[in-house]
């Protein structure tokens, strides 16, 4: 039996601090306060004197609390009877189910060996142009969607959910709105992928604090799934929200900020949790896509800033559109040289004409006669927005291939496009041209055109 | 082994507090006892009793009163063949190795030899006993892959020694005693096939350093060609998330005329580094027709392992690197991201609680830096012959901006500074490395005129294009408009560079100097158009018929029908006073 403590000599934000022996790092206590027992961690060690941040907060935490070391370090049950169920932050049911206690599993286990991962290889179809054309998603990636309060981020994850072929969907919820926890149960429910997904969900009542286990929970737990071979999504939403309880906690503790209030490992912090995205070698895999609000729409804000060194890329998700600027997937080129020949040109293509477009704004809007070529620019712009960016588009990648053909054959000449002349001769729509029937409304371009668009290319 | 054992007093994140009994030093290599097992550490303050360690591993699980013993040694690592095709973490355990033992996951406290001690290398001598050498020079050598690999006096000793005795030819393992030598006071010493040396302490066994001044070709038309990088010279890299820091240093890697590339791979994400590891292999080398692997040795503390061996990372990397400069080899040394190894110093300052700097970063951090930097350079060793290290470090300045505490830092010790944009990487324009910010002090592979020109119209279509963002293209004369299309085309077509293309994506020497010859010569063409839209599509026109230049292999009959199609478009507009 392990000693009781009664004495705490300092509570400062959700840090509490006591005397005690026989502590080690990491450890868990249970501390009884006024309003029922809470589980806090070991954050340091000073001879006797021992930090605890308390995960329920330490409002109605008396002097005398009682303080009960567990001897062990944070875990979480794991077991193929998570799917379809709904937890807390912290891992206790939300749904009226029973307490799952099977295999404890510690959070925040070791990294994976570099030379155990393998390169991903796998598109992850999502439909939306924006994302399977210029920005591929792939399995095990890990990335973001930077957005600002407002925008339709759950939504998209939510359709990115159900889209993407995957074993498990787990759901990382951090100071999540109510009726947004309501919308992911629901919309999960309805398109009958409650019974593949597990939720776990700290909600914007709940404290602080405990929004910080949510990540390692959840990574916890898809880690097992995928070492069992399943191909695991993670949605994680707003990882801001875990960003800032750990600030919370780092100015307690009196650190040092570098930049905003931040603690200095803010990117470490961050990266221990995405880099659990995995494809591993000889078992399944973990895809993260997460959700990071930028304060004040500012991408140089310190959580953004640090998840963008982190990810393998970003969503901006602008005016309820994919910006395709800033936008990036860095995965999409292990998979997208493999899906048809035209797919890269395409991406560049249209991006640098759209940037193009872009500019004749500006021009446009300071007033200057619009050249011919401005004209054609603006055309095409209008297109791309109407006929790609909008996020109502669902269309196989292939479709949206054609399209974009389609939409550079009606608003330029093909040297215009700066496209590659075997390009232009296998794929440019025209009379008598090959892609004639490819464009338009039928959309597949025929198997041997890629070929002969390949052969051309070596 | 000394029998010095500590205590522990304290734990702050990966900081032990440790009260010790019998004396310690700086940097002194400490194990502490959790359990079973035994978590390295390395000192790095002492006040009284108490020593400050930074601990290599996750801390979970220490508590106050657990023992530390402490190594009487500095962090060090073995250097003898068999360090190429190897991939290593920050301390230099073979990560393959560890796999085997510890299957996907890296487990705490366990340490392998880097170097194999079983395997035999067939060793030729090239010293006969009687000779004089000094540290560094070579007593035999072993065939390792590619080249072959100096065995040499043991860098440690000083003064002229006498070798005394000599293994013959043989089959024997890196621990073997290969030779024994006296020196001049009479002591003798004996040099092992291998070697371990402190990773802090630069490798000084040459006869000088001599200035850099031979191009490096990276194949990099932007670099080679603008902002160079000398053999032996350093240079940085920075730029925002995603402007192509890395993809950069990976194309470099590959393509780079040397002898030995060591990637670090510093805080950064493990995927990048797997692609290195599973591709290099298959990829051959055109300059041995070897696999890219066997010129390459990886360190890979990536940003989930630990965050004190990623600070060591970048010594053990450039350690290895000034090992194999002692051969006579050329080394190039690419460390991604130099910013996770200060924000690493950081981390640790702020729990050391020292008065923090900008940023909070530590007050050292300059020096720090600029000691890092320093052991790049181009040396002449005794007895002949030169060896380089190149050092190319990525920054991460956070939010993009430059004017922060690393990229200042470093841009006051490196010889060439190659800045990635934002506004370059989002209009794809790659490699995104800024022309006009960019600088280097080293010599370029074209001659300095025609660069000169061409980084003239670089900036003055930059100009003019800023300007017709006011006063529009109405306001613009025919002249400056053509000046900037001219400008554009440069860009499109020589400093752009599609790194996936086999051809395009590496560009030789001689390539270069032949296109931008006649780039210039096309840049200098007085040109007439009767207005402003066809100008536009002539250099529509004319970008294509480069871009698809850029695509044939110099040796490909194509090559010379596209650059006489090219000459002879430009011939058309050209105006006849
Ligand atoms: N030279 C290049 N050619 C084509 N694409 C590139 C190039 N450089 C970068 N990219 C694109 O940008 C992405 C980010 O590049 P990366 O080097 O990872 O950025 P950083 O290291 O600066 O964060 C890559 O995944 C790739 O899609
Ligand atoms: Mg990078």
């Amino acid at each position: 039996m392990r000693k009781i403590y009664h004495r705490i000599d300092n509570i400062a934000g959700n840090v509490i601090i006591l005397q005690a022996q026989d502590v080690s790092y990491g450890e868990l206590a249970a501390v009884a306060g006024t309003r029922g027992t809470s589980l806090a961690q070991v954050i340091r060690l000073e001879g006797d004197r021992v930090y605890l941040q308390v995960f329920a907060g330490s409002r109605g935490i008396p002097t005398d609390a009682q303080v009960r070391f567990l001897g062990r370090g944070m875990t979480t049950s794991f077991s193929e009877n998570l799917l379809g169920r709904i937890f807390d932050g912290a891992g206790r049911p939300r749904d009226r189910g029973p307490e799952i206690r099977e295999n404890p599993t510690p959070l925040g286990g070791p990294p994976v060996n570099p030379v155990r991962r393998v390169i991903p290889r796998n598109m992850v179809r999502t439909g939306i142009p924006m994302i399977d054309v210029f920005n591929t998603l792939v399995e095990s990636q890990k990335l973001p969607i930077f957005s600002v309060a407002g925008e339709p981020y759950n939504q998209l994850l939510a359709r990115i959910a159900l889209q993407a072929e995957v074993d498990v969907i787990i759901l990382g919820g951090m100071g999540l709105k109510y009726d947004d926890y309501l919308f992911f149960r629901d919309h999960l429910e309805e398109h009958g992928a409650l019974s593949r997904a597990v939720l776990y969900v700290h909600t914007a009542a709940d404290p602080t604090v405990e929004a910080l286990l949510v990540p390692d929970i959840c990574l916890a737990v898809a880690e097992q799934f995928a070492l069992s071979g399943k191909r695991v999504l993670a949605l994680l939403t707003d990882m801001t929200n875990f960003a800032d309880a750990m600030k919370e906690i780092a100015i307690t503790m009196e650190q040092i900020p570098s930049s905003r209030g931040y603690p200095g490992d803010l990117y470490s912090q961050l990266a221990a949790r995405y880099e659990k995205a995995v494809d591993f070698d000889g078992a399944g895999s973990i895809t993260i896509l997460a959700v990071t609000t930028m304060p004040g729409d500012d991408v140089t804000h310190p959580v953004p800033d640090n998840t963008g060194y982190i990810t393998e890329g970003q969503f901006y998700l602008r005016g309820g559109r994919i910006e395709p600027f800033g936008s990036l997937s860095r995965l999409k080129q292990q998979v997208n040289g493999k899906t048809r020949s035209d797919h890269r040109t395409i991406m560049n293509t249209m991006i640098q004409l759209f940037a193009a477009y872009r500019e004749t704004l500006e021009k446009q809007a300071m007033g200057f006669r619009m050249s011919a070529w401005d004209r054609k620019l603006l055309k095409y712009g209008r297109r791309f927005e109407s006929e790609m960016m909008d996020l109502s588009v669902n269309l196989p990648l292939e479709k949206a291939l054609d399209l974009g053909w389609a939409i550079l054959a009606d608003c330029f000449a093909p040297e215009e496009t700066g496209v590659q002349t075997a390009l232009i001769e296998a794929y440019w729509p025209g009379e008598d041209g090959p892609g004639a029937e490819g464009s338009g409304a039928d959309g597949s371009a025929p198997e041997e055109l890629a070929d002969a668009a390949a052969a051309a290319d070596a | 082994m000394s029998e010095n054992v500590g205590r522990v007093i304290g734990v702050n994140g990966n900081m032990l507090t440790v009260e010790f009994f019998r004396p310690v030093f700086q940097n002194e290599m400490a194990f502490a006892a959790v359990g079973e097992e035994r978590l390295k550490a390395e000192v790095i303050r002492v006040r009284g009793r108490y020593a400050d360690l930074q601990v290599f591993e996750d801390t979970r699980g220490l508590s106050v009163g657990d023992k530390v013993d402490f190594s009487g040694e500095l962090l060090s690592v073995q250097l003898g063949p068999g360090l190429l095709t190897q991939v290593f973490d920050g301390l230099q355990n073979p990560l393959p190795a560890l796999a085997e033992r510890t299957g996907f996951f890296l487990q705490r406290g366990l340490y392998l030899d880097a170097l194999d001690m079983n395997r035999r290398w067939a060793f030729t001598p090239e010293a006969r006993p009687g000779d004089t050498l000094l540290a560094g020079q070579p007593l035999g050598s072993v065939p390792e892959g590619i080249f072959r690999h100096r065995i040499m006096v043991p860098f440690g000793l000083t003064g002229r020694l006498t070798l005394t005795e000599i293994l013959p030819e043989g089959e024997y393992t890196v621990r073997e005693r290969v030779a024994l030598l006296t020196d001049e006071a009479g002591r003798e010493h004996e040099a092992l096939m291998m070697q371990t040396w402190p990773v802090k302490i630069p490798i000084r066994a040459y006869a000088e350093r001599l200035r850099p001044q031979k191009p490096l070709s990276t194949k990099i038309r932007i670099i080679d060609t603008f902002c160079p990088v000398a053999v032996g010279g350093v240079y940085c890299t920075p730029g925002p998330f995603g402007a192509g820091k890395t993809v950069l240093q990976q194309i470099t890697s590959r393509h780079a005329d040397v002898d030995v590339v060591i990637i670090c791979a510093c805080g950064e994400r493990a995927g990048e580094v797997v692609e290195t590891i599973r591709e290099f292999p298959k990829l051959s080398d055109p300059r041995t027709g070897k696999s890219l692997m066997e010129r390459t040795c990886i360190v890979c503390n990536t940003s989930s392992m630990p965050v004190a061996a990623r600070e060591a990372s970048v010594y053990t990397a450039v350690t290895m690197a000034e090992y194999y400069r002692q051969m006579g080899l050329h080394v190039l040394l690419l460390a991604d991201s130099t910013s996770r190894w200060a924000q690493a110093l950081r981390e640790m300052s702020g729990r050391l609680e020292e008065i923090p700097g900008e940023e909070a970063f530590p007050a050292y951090l300059e020096s720090v830096i600029a000691a890092f930097y320093e052991r790049g350079g181009l040396v002449r060793l005794h007895g002949g012959g030169v060896g380089s290290v190149t050092i190319g470090g990525t920054v991460s300045p956070a939010g993009g901006n430059f004017e922060e505490p690393v990229t200042q830092a470093t841009l006051k010790v490196v010889g060439a500074f190659h800045g990635l944009s934002r506004a370059r990487s989002d209009a794809r324009r790659y490699p995104a490395i800024d022309p006009l910010e960019s600088w280097s002090k080293y010599d370029p592979v074209a001659p300095r005129e025609q660069v000169a020109l061409g980084d003239g119209f670089l900036r003055r279509s930059a100009e003019i294009g800023q300007m017709m963002k006011v006063v529009g293209e109405e306001g613009t004369s025919m002249e400056d408009f053509v000046v900037h299309l001219k400008g554009e085309y440069l860009d499109a077509v020589y400093l752009q560079q599609d790194a996936y293309d086999p051809v395009d994506g590496a560009t030789s020497e001689e390539r270069q100097r032949h296109v931008f010859d006649r780039l210039q010569r096309i840049l200098l063409t007085e040109m007439d158009f009767p207005d402003k839209g066809e100008a536009r599509a002539f250099f529509q026109r004319l970008t294509q018929a480069t871009r698809d230049w850029n695509r044939a292999a110099m040796d490909n009959p194509q090559f010379a029908a596209l650059e006489e199609r090219i000459m002879q478009m430009a011939a058309q507009v050209t105006r006849y006073a």
